[in-house]
């Protein structure tokens, strides 16, 4: 068996040369030119006067700067387990579900994504406005005799965040989800185990995997994210994805946003490498 | 000890089971044989507690358990995948269902170290389960279903998913492993020969219902029913018509002059059936317990005339069909015969296309009416105290 396997079809390295000369042009080679950037010096007119300097460092380390990554990193945080919580659920009952059907929600769940994502941010700013439908509807009932301000706040920018990227979760869990092998529930059912250990110990340790790959493919975009919090949060929410944006097309300081971009890389990195090594590891009694 | 009672099933529109009867005796091996979709395995899973029945009972030493959950059956199941936990070491696998009953401390260590030693796996206990081999993976499932030392144990075709050869080893472990803790074990398979050879006695199924239960010997020696026949081992199927019935022989003739006689084995095992003269019948006779000749035999015996069409090596035996110069009285189709191979058959061998004689013992033969089985003299006596 393990032969055939092996011996089965290996590509020569060379067939992986495309891929990799794209990414070494359009991610790698721009990622020398922003840590490059970094160590420069602004001009006052916004151009680069190649000196060398830490400054820009020292500068995105200001209590303020901390601060907005802290709150974004919270949001992110935030976000992620939101997802989590919210998107389990769904990719539980999408993988149980009859064939037909399955094919139906599945749709439904990718729609979504045929939509240009400020399309889809602007539908909830309509949704949550203050002439809005929700609004309306409080108003109508009698219930408020004014519209509630949900925009242009933390809540809002939450509410777009989840509902933005809860697909991002649900399809990483109904991949594993899907191969799972749902007789280990008869299995721990026969040996005595109530639902809730079955949950803890039988599903929730086997369909690990595809919690932790949807909480990257949440986290990681969410915490850099700077679109919903420009579209719901407006001036009041500045999130470290909106201050590099700024860097880059306002301020014109090109030095600190790379600065501020290797910054936000550096605790994305550590995020992950913290989030593999506890999640993997996570508690499992071993004898023997 | 373990008791069904008009045990029903259905699935939306399709009944699955459909009123199934069973006593199993304790410390039986006890196997439901029948091809797939006959109900076994749905019988297995309303014993485990996965269904419930439609209607019906299960007794088990005179208390009902079929409303129950699982866990409070002290039933255990082997499952056809094994169904290991793919996260947990061998060890920690056995160890779940004493951590589930809330058992604690050195007594886990010592009682899955105890299970893992009967099936010959303690010193693979580190091992992930995904590592072991097929063998292994079924003697894990094995220790784990018998940690909590349940009443009964049950095996949903826990050998099909090996291959032939250890198939045959792990055969041999389930028996021993039986005999040693005198456990009940109620085992579903459609494989006919492991049931015949790990059975104490055998359920045979068919579309929902209980064709015939038994000794391995008794369901292949005398098969009650024209599908047990057919289902277990092959059979030669030959029709006519009674013509002479005493208490020790019954003719059955084709023409006036082809006659067949059928007495009762001499093992007690298939007395006579009870039988008009003049009614349709059908003849079953085992391939192997049939012989070819190349002389004519005498015509109080047995026999019937034919060419070899077809000669198949086997190995141990050698399979001949053979087709009959006069019909079998219906149908077309042929005679198979089996014939041990040894240097007696080496001696004289048979060719493709020679003319023989098929002949057999009356003793050796099944007498089945034209639609199903023909009932037995003590049978009658039954129904007549009965009513």
């Amino acid at each position: 068996m393990n032969q055939e396997v092996e011996s089965e079809k290996k590509l020569p390295p060379s067939y992986s040369l495309p891929g990799l000369f794209w990414i070494l042009l359009f991610l790698v080679a721009p990622l020398l030119i922003v840590v490059f950037c970094s160590f420069l010096k602004r001009a006052p007119t916004g151009g680069l006067i190649y000196e060398f300097t830490i400054e820009n460092y020292l500068r995105a380390l200001d209590p303020i700067f901390l601060t907005i990554l802290f709150e974004s990193f919270q949001l992110a945080l935030l976000t992620a387990f939101s997802c989590l919580l919210l998107g389990y659920p769904v990719a539980y009952v999408l993988a149980t579900l009859k064939k037909p059907w399955r094919t139906v929600m599945m749709i439904l769940l990718v729609i979504p994504f045929w939509t240009n994502l400020v399309v889809r941010t602007f539908a909830i700013r309509q949704m949550i406005g203050d002439q809005g439908p929700i609004n309306h509807f409080l108003l109508d009932m009698g219930w408020v005799d004014e519209p509630i301000h949900f925009l242009n706040s933390f809540g809002a920018v939450y509410v777009g965040m989840v509902m933005n990227y809860l697909p991002f979760m649900v399809l990483p869990l109904y991949v594993t989800l899907e191969k799972f092998d749902f007789t280990l529930f008869e299995a721990a059912r026969d040996l005595g185990a109530s639902s809730l250990n079955i949950i803890r110990r039988v599903l929730l340790p086997l369909t690990k995997p595809g919690m932790i790959t949807g909480f990257i493919f949440v986290f990681t975009p969410a915490l850099g994210e700077f679109l919903i919090p420009d579209l719901l949060g407006g001036s009041k929410t500045m999130l470290i994805g909106n201050l590099i944006s700024h860097q880059f097309l306002k301020v014109r300081d090109w030095p600190f946003g790379s600065a501020l971009s290797l910054l936000l890389m550096v605790v994305v990195i550590v995020s992950l490498v913290i989030v593999q090594r506890t999640w993997k590891n996570g508690p499992r009694s071993s004898l023997g | 000890m373990l008791e069904l009672r008009g045990l029903r099933k259905s699935f939306g529109e399709s009944e699955a089971v459909k009123g199934v009867d069973l006593k199993v005796r304790e410390g039986e091996f006890f196997s439901l044989l029948g091809p797939s979709g006959c109900g076994k395995t749905t019988i297995l899973r309303m014993l485990g507690g996965f269904e419930k029945p439609s209607a019906g009972e299960i007794i088990l030493e005179g208390r009902r358990i079929d409303q129950l959950p699982p866990h409070e059956r002290q039933f255990n199941t082997v499952f056809q995948r094994y169904a290991l936990f793919p996260h947990l070491s061998v060890f920690e696998n056995v160890a779940f269902g004493l951590r589930m009953r809330g058992i604690k401390g050195a007594e886990v260590e010592t009682r899955s170290l105890e299970a893992l030693n009967l099936v010959q796996m303690a010193e693979h206990r580190g091992r992930s389960t995904n590592t072991l081999s097929g063998g292994q993976q079924q003697r894990v499932a094995l220790a784990r279903a018998l940690v909590n030392r349940p009443k009964v144990l049950l095996l949903d075709e826990p050998l099909s998913a090996l291959d032939e050869k250890l198939r045959g080893q792990m055969k041999g472990e389930l028996l021993s492993l039986q005999r040693k803790l005198k456990m009940t074990f109620i085992f579903v398979t459609h494989d006919q020969e492991e049931a015949l050879t790990l059975s104490d006695r055998v359920a045979v199924m068919n579309q929902g219902i209980v064709e015939q239960v038994g000794t391995p010997q008794e369901i292949y020696e005398y098969p009650r029913s024209i599908f047990v026949a057919n289902f277990i081992g092959a059979s030669n199927t030959i029709f006519g018509d009674v013509s002479q019935n005493s208490e020790n022989e019954i003719q059955v003739s084709q023409t006036s002059k082809k006659n067949f006689h059928i007495r009762p084995s001499r093992d007690g095992l298939r007395p006579l059936p009870i039988v008009q003269n003049g009614a349709r019948v059908k003849i079953m006779i085992r391939p192997e317990k049939m012989k070819i000749l190349k002389s004519h035999p005498s015509n109080d015996q047995n026999f019937v005339e034919g060419t070899i069409e077809e000669i198949l090596y086997r190995g141990p035996h050698t399979q001949f069909h053979i087709a009959p110069k006069d019909g079998l009285g219906s149908g077309t189709s042929n005679l198979s015969v089996m014939q041990a191979n040894s240097a007696i058959t080496a001696k004289k061998p048979f060719a493709l296309g020679e003319k023989v004689f098929v002949a057999w013992l009356s003793e050796d033969c099944v007498l089945m009416g034209d639609e199903g089985a023909l009932p037995l003299p003590e049978e009658i006596q039954l129904q007549k105290t009965a009513s």
